[in-house]
């Protein structure tokens, strides 16, 4: 056979990619259920740390399960609905207008098992990718207790800090209810305020649009909570 | 690689006067890129060498086969199917590393080095030559990676996977961490210092 003929290349290529693709194929369904779990012990670390727990790999799903001793879903109503609060989509959630939206809530102990915290997970864009994370906050429904946020692509050294300690400590104790109205925390140039009276914390230098995206993603996240956060309050 | 060469300078050669990045300056994109800490350096180095070496068997046992107007084509199609194994493998098995590495394990595709011994050395010589080939040329990227990884993480962080080695004394006798060492630029810098060190020893790689 001609073996530079049409009918051979095309053969010939048919061929490799249907091997190369059903090689592709049963890797990736035997690695998938390794894949998930490891997939799942890293949102839970991501959790913990919002309510700032650090935990081992090796540990962090006994802490978790240790800690987290209620998950639910609410609507925007507060009103508790059928749902695994863990198995939730909150990219999908946090397209959907705020009525429809699923929303979990992971109540974690502290480790002295004095005070609960609510950690509700928030979603949004960065400036390259999507960036998301999960904002801990007291029994009042109110206070931030701690935050944790985590991105796929930003900037190293610019819109990349956002996951540093640095920029999710200056969360805690800043509140989200003021004078009685519900104003999820704004992000900031350093050194300005933002347009109401709302609490803030600054941004991050040469990192404009990733702030913004926090910004914008703590507004959209947070405010279907309004009703289940005021309710705590009560 | 026309001339007949024995299988141990196949072997053996890429580790140094054949180095696959300070003498062909191939390769340079991950060296920049996964070096600022060790651990993530001997991962990269290890997935290039696994990748190098099964592709290389893989285009060397097909060789005869393969239609000269989409060679390319079909190398390009081994080598991602195997990045995309090696991948998944990580993401199963070494959940942490491959979040580090993030992408630069799926560049490894553009890896010039692959492109380089696939066409140079797989498509003209026998399976077992090709194997070696890979894996020297493997081993002899993955000795600079980790060279440099040394030192940067030495350097920048004063530690050595993940272990500090720089005594608290020293900290408390006012020493700092070398920042730079963390960033891209260090990388180039002691890769440039790799291959003075190397050409000063080898007199017969200097140019005229």
């Amino acid at each position: 056979m001609n073996k530079q003929g049409n009918t051979y290349t095309i053969i010939y290529i048919v061929i490799l990619v249907l091997v190369v693709g059903a090689a592709l194929a049963a890797t990736s369904i035997a690695l998938r259920p390794r894949q998930q779990a490891n997939a799942d012990a890293d949102k839970m670390r991501q959790i913990l740390l919002s309510a700032r727990v650090s935990t081992t790999p090796d540990d962090v799903i006994a802490t978790f399960h240790e800690l987290v001793d209620e998950q639910f879903v609410v609507n925007s109503r507060g009103e508790r609905v059928e749902g695994d609060a863990f198995a939730v989509n909150v990219a999908e959630q946090s397209k959907l207008p705020e009525a429809e939206r699923m929303l979990p809530v992971f109540v974690c102990k502290t480790p002295d098992g004095a005070a609960r915290k609510y950690i509700v997970p928030v979603y949004g864009a960065g400036l390259w990718g999507p960036i998301w994370g999960y904002v801990a906050v007291d029994a009042d429904g109110s206070t931030v207790y701690g935050a944790y946020f985590a991105h796929q692509g930003e900037t190293p050294g610019l819109g990349a800090e956002i996951e540093k300690p640095a920029f999710s400590d200056q969360f805690e104790g800043k509140v989200l209810f003021k004078n009685g109205r519900f104003l999820p925390v704004a992000v900031v140039k350093a050194g300005q305020k933002p347009m109401g009276d709302e609490d803030y914390v600054d941004g991050i230098s040469g990192g404009t649009i990733t702030s913004k995206g926090v910004g914008a993603m703590l507004a959209n996240c947070l405010a279907p909570y309004e009703t289940f956060f005021s309710n705590l309050k009560d | 690689m026309a001339e007949k060469t024995s299988n141990k300078s196949v072997f053996f050669n890429p580790f140094s006067k054949d180095n696959p990045v300070v003498v062909q300056i191939l390769g340079i994109c991950s060296v920049l890129a996964v070096t600022a800490k060790l651990e993530p350096a001997i991962v990269m180095g290890l997935s290039v060498i696994a990748v190098l070496a099964f592709s290389n068997v893989i285009i060397s046992i097909l060789r005869n086969t393969i239609p000269t107007n989409i060679r390319i084509i079909v190398q390009l199609v081994v080598v991602a199917g195997l990045v995309v194994i090696v991948s998944q493998l990580l993401e199963a098995y070494a959940y942490d590393v491959s979040k580090q590495l993030s992408v630069f394990i799926g560049l490894i595709i553009t890896n010039c080095i692959l492109m380089g011994r696939l066409e140079a050395f797989a498509m003209g010589n026998r399976p077992w030559p090709s194997f070696l080939d890979g894996v020297g040329n493997g081993i002899g990227y993955t000795i600079i990676l980790v060279i440099v990884g040394f030192f940067r993480e030495l350097l920048g962080s004063g530690t050595l996977l993940g272990f500090q080695v720089v005594p608290q004394a020293f900290y408390d006798a006012g020493y700092v961490n070398n920042g730079l060492m963390i960033l891209p630029p260090m990388a180039l810098i002691v890769v440039a210092c790799i291959i003075w060190v190397q050409r000063s020893l080898n007199k017969d790689l200097q140019e005229k």
